[in-house]
């Protein structure tokens, strides 16, 4: 057993964390979140310079990492500091799927990603799919050399700022089947498809996207035809070990202010700290914390598992960080008080990213079920 | 024991019902249903509204222009008003600056202050809390002096989380008159107009985006003696009475029930794998156990009106009313966010605004998380529920 990081991912964490201790901090943020593009493109290209781009793909790939807990750190860091840019949509999601699928052609565009110079999104949620990875009513469909998609993504993030989408759409199979998917890059600006953007509560952008007859050449698919499926599912599983990590540090964020506070507020002439019932409080907190970090590994170690494993230990994790998170969402709001509720202070935003990324690939009930589902498979 | 109504409340119940469904702007009650953001003119339409019938100020007496409702009365007309998406009445002047008035004020303040609190001629907010005096209330430190003459109070300090003040040209404060005695012995009860010069509002924007409360800063401030309510030094007392015996509607049982609609109209319109969510068992046993603990608290809130209509004032029973009523409605609001999904993520006012068609319609979801967290401050503010839970330690046990 071996539960230390290896010499150049305790490099890279270090780095990073200098970084956005300098680089990042409320000011900095709250700016970035109100911007029109949602993230900041000089932050953006420092992080890749830095690196951080590169740790998400493998050797192979042209990267220097991209196992799981290459990803793990780097998005731990990512949500110590409440970072709003869109790594998780453009490399591990629609990156990663290129990576994954992509031909020669294709996957050209990976040294673009890794230097910062190519923005993507992932265009597969429907307005009935939920958390449902195969539900995919939008169709591609074949006419000679071209292939016309129509059909509505919602809540596709990143997609105003993107230059390709990664999107998904059905080619055979009805409206549940795993098979029939695939996958198509569609250029930001290819005609017939219309983005309505807005504002997450969280930080960041996303938009209504709608396609109406876009048409593509034949070379926009990736990989084969109807056959995307488990790509989706392994990206997305990618997807969550990012995220889980990233609520992870969010989360020691969200313990240390609550912490600093309660030894410095003063009530009824003393620290809060130091009233029983608050304490005890604390302390659950710190201990779900270890929770946590114990699950963000389970799920970085089982990465590369074969598919059972693999998705059982991400269920596991999800509904785990899920339910960890929105207790220290709402107990670290409750432990400052008055304070925590006000939009200009660090925890309102970290609080907030906490509690909503349970809204992204499946919430606490969905991977509780699954994780039911696969146990017994 | 008897759990029904007499005749008499419900066809009280039935006036309110026709009241409302007569009076209640259909584009109000479409705001409040969407969770939208009310605007000042807003409430004061409803409040003239109301007004206009008699039942602005349920619990004044009648000879101040109260409608004297008992209890009971009371709380079936908040179960209505929440469950037809009427606005809520602003408290400050009407349930809070009133009943000290009506008790603890001189004759002439009553006849000066109340009939304006009706009209809406003045909007009151509350001068309660202080960055350094939350929980710890008389800590405060805003401090009041009187001039040599005699005339004037001369006022300095910060008050914070004054909700709707930047709306307010007038705030009732607790301020420090004596620095000498024990922290609750040196505080009075002052009226003060805010366009006194000396007087700052400054916004607090809260974590969901909203401006609801502010700061104020008073800075050599005049208030004529006038305007102090009943004896100096005695405010602690008047502060505490409008806390003990005012707390109406503390359980929220009307906006938990309005809210679980809203829960269950959301679940039933979003989609989980090809059914409606509110069919997945998981989700479904959720609401239902929230429904159950609603169900109970209705019931232990009735006890205590019917109690207080029988001219009991409720003691510990409001600090018990108020950790469990919130710990509902703040279920029901997480349950909320999570039936609306990934539809949950949008920025509230985006959606509420109407500027974004293209979201589908469980986006009367868009507003959830937004309110989720914004409701965050029901177990904080008022006396948060740490202190609400030391109350009844104390009361029930001793120490």
């Amino acid at each position: 057993m071996n539960f230390e990081l290896t010499e150049e991912r305790q490099m890279l964490q270090d780095t990073l964390r200098r970084f956005l201790r300098d680089r990042y901090d409320t000011a900095t943020r709250n700016k970035i979140l109100e911007s029109d593009s949602g993230f900041s493109s000089d932050i953006w290209n420092e992080l890749a310079e830095l690196g951080v781009i590169g740790a998400l793909f493998t050797e192979e790939q042209g990267g220097f990492g991209g196992k799981g807990f290459d990803i793990a750190v780097v998005f731990e860091e990512l949500g110590r500091a409440g970072v709003v840019e869109p790594f998780l949509d453009t490399a591990v999601l629609a990156g990663g799927l290129i990576a994954d699928l992509g031909n020669d052609d294709q996957q050209a565009h990976i040294e673009e990603i890794i230097g910062g110079g190519l923005q993507l999104a992932f265009a597969h949620g429907e307005p009935n799919s939920r958390y449902d990875l195969n539900r995919v009513n939008t169709s591609a469909t074949v006419k000679g050399d071209e292939i016309v998609i129509s059909g509505r993504k919602s809540v596709v993030i990143n997609a105003e700022n993107a230059d390709m989408l990664v999107v998904s759409a059905r080619e055979s199979g009805g409206e549940y089947d795993a098979d029939g998917i695939s996958l198509f890059l569609v250029p930001k600006d290819a005609a017939g498809m219309t983005l309505q953007g807005y504002a997450l509560l969280a930080g960041g952008r996303a938009a209504e996207v709608t396609f109406d007859d876009v048409t593509v050449p034949a070379s926009a698919r990736l990989g084969e035809a109807g056959k995307a499926a488990p790509a989706i599912e392994t990206r997305t599983a990618y997807a969550n070990v990012a995220q889980t990590a990233e609520t992870l540090g969010a989360m020691e964020t969200a313990c240390r202010l609550t912490k600093d506070y309660m030894l410095q507020r003063k009530q009824f002439g003393r620290p809060i700290a130091t009233f029983q019932a608050l304490a005890h409080r604390m302390a659950d907190l710190l201990i779900e914390l270890e929770q946590a970090r114990s699950a963000v590994i389970l799920a970085a170690g089982h990465l590369e598992s074969e598919r059972g494993n693999r998705e059982r230990n991400i269920s596991a994790t999800k509904n785990l960080i899920g339910r960890v998170g929105r207790l220290v969402g709402e107990e670290s709001i409750q432990l400052h008080g008055g304070i925590a509720m006000t939009q200009e202070y660090e925890l309102a935003h970290i609080a907030k990213r906490i509690v909503m990324a349970d809204h992204r690939f499946g919430d606490v009930d969905h991977h509780l079920e699954r994780f039911i589902e696969l146990s017994a498979a | 024991m008897d759990l029904s109504y007499s005749d008499e409340e419900k066809a009280f119940r039935d006036e309110v019902r026709a009241f409302l469904d007569e009076k209640l702007p259909k584009d109000l009650q479409e705001k409040v249903r969407a969770g939208g953001d009310l605007q000042k003119d807003d409430m004061e339409r409803w409040h003239a509204i109301l007004n206009e019938k008699g039942w602005l100020a349920p619990n004044w007496p009648k000879k101040f222009g109260g409608a004297e409702w008992n209890a009971v009365q009371k709380h079936i007309f908040e179960e209505e008003a929440a469950l037809a998406h009427a606005p809520r009445t602003v408290p400050f002047g009407l349930s809070m600056l009133a009943p000290v008035l009506q008790k603890f004020g001189s004759q002439e303040q009553c006849d000066y202050w109340l009939p304006r609190i009706l009209s809406g001629e003045d909007w009151w907010c509350q001068g309660y809390s202080e960055p350094g005096a939350g929980s710890d209330l008389a800590s405060l430190k805003t401090e009041a002096v009187l001039n040599d003459a005699g005339t004037h109070y001369i006022v300095n300090g910060q008050k914070t989380w004054t909700t709707l003040g930047q709306h307010a040209n007038m705030i009732f404060c607790l301020v420090r008159t004596d620095k000498t005695v024990k922290q609750q012995e040196g505080i009075s009860f002052l009226l003060i107009d805010m366009d006194t010069p000396g007087v700052e509002v400054r916004p607090i924007i809260l974590l969901d985006g909203t401006h609801e409360v502010n700061e104020v800063w008073f800075t050599d401030v005049e208030v004529p003696v006038e305007n102090l309510v009943g004896e100096e030094n005695k405010g602690w007392t008047y502060a505490k009475y409008l806390l003990t015996h005012e707390r109406t509607n503390i359980a929220g049982v009307g906006f938990s029930q309005a809210g679980l609609r809203a829960v269950k109209r959301i679940a039933s319109q979003e989609m989980a794998n090809g059914k409606p969510l509110i069919q997945n068992p998981h989700f479904a046993a959720r609401v239902a156990q929230v429904e159950i603990d609603l169900m109970a608290m209705a019931t232990t809130n009735l006890r205590i009106v019917s109690k207080a209509a029988a001219g009991t004032a409720p003691g510990v029973e409001s600090s018990m009313l108020k950790v469990k009523g919130t710990i509902i409605r703040q279920e029901i609001n997480d349950l909320a966010r999570r039936a609306a999904g990934v539809f949950a993520m949008p920025f509230a006012s985006e959606a509420i605004e109407g500027s974004n068609e293209a979201l589908p319609d469980p986006l009367a979801a868009g507003p959830v998380a937004s309110q989720y967290f914004n409701n965050r401050k029901l177990s904080i503010f008022g006396g948060s529920n740490e202190i609400q839970r030391s109350i009844i330690a104390k009361v029930t046990m001793g120490g």
